[in-house]
């Protein structure tokens, strides 16, 4: 089902709807007695790599978190412009397995890129990228006029 | 060089969990199989051999709360799948690697079913 969340229209997926249609995987698949994740991997043979992401905000900074496994750091680009965030790069294959018989090709290798519309104007030279364990964060801290500011009422 | 029994990867429906996509090869040395598992660190990794048959689970690790979700498209479930394993793996030989959120698994054969060369006299 992982497959096919990440087309399905992008809005917040919670744990309970997570479990719902996992059951109706199961339905469906008892429907067609052939995994449905098996054509929905072959369909994104066709449409190439759409790494899952994350978009939080609270008051200080947005983090934006991007699921790119198995990548080497200076193949990721991150790059800000006109309030997007862009993050692409290529994922390489493993050469020395070129030789070997493939019983399996689910990973895609190849060129990704997501970009993202930030909700609010950031500090562009306070911007920090991390990546561990497969996952990309992208820290962007708000710039001081787009954070909420508290104002004091005067009472006479 | 093919064996007539493989390491067979029919995936089966975890509830719960993510299936993790995999890669599969064979050498003449053994099987490779590389399985997607981001956010996953080796300290959350879980691999038992059972029978005939390997399952992997990857847990992950806890994340820091980074906010409001905005937008959002990950699974944060833990990854689980599991694969029947040819009988000419050396099971005491398996080794496990973790980086960057891939497992590559390496599952040698014993050394009664590799191929050798016999020299002809």
């Amino acid at each position: 089902m992982n497959s096919l969340i990440r087309w399905s229209r992008p809005e917040l997926a919670t744990w309970p709807s997570f479990g719902r249609l996992t059951d109706l995987r199961n339905e469906i698949d008892r429907l067609f007695e052939s995994p449905l994740a098996e054509m929905a991997r072959s369909a994104r043979l066709f449409s190439g790599w759409t790494p899952s992401l994350d978009l939080y905000e609270d008051k200080d900074r947005l983090v934006v978190k991007v699921e790119v496994p198995g990548m080497k750091r200076e193949d990721i680009d991150v790059s800000l412009h006109e309030g997007c965030l862009s993050i692409s790069g290529e994922r390489k294959g493993e050469e020395k397995y070129k030789e070997a018989d493939v019983y399996r090709a689910e990973r895609f290798f190849g060129r990704f890129q997501r970009t993202v519309a930030l909700p609010a104007p950031v500090a562009a030279d306070k911007v920090t990228a991390q990546y561990q364990d497969g996952i990309l964060t992208v820290t962007l801290p708000k710039t001081e006029e787009a954070k909420p500011r508290r104002i004091d009422v005067n009472v006479n | 060089m093919q064996t007539e029994q493989r390491a067979k990867a029919e995936p089966r429906h975890e509830p719960g969990y993510v299936t993790p996509e995999v890669n599969i090869y064979e050498t003449k040395d053994g099987y490779v199989v590389e399985a997607e598992m981001p956010g996953v660190h080796k300290d959350g990794l879980e691999i038992t051999l059972e029978d005939n048959e390997i399952t992997l689970v990857g847990r992950r690790q806890n994340e820091t709360v980074a906010g409001t979700p905005l937008f959002r498209e990950r699974v944060l479930a833990d990854y689980r799948r599991v694969f029947e394993i040819d009988p000419a793996i050396d099971a005491g030989k398996i080794a496990a690697r973790m980086d960057q959120g891939v497992l590559t698994l390496t599952l040698p054969k014993s050394e009664e079913v590799k191929p050798r060369k016999i020299a002809v006299g």
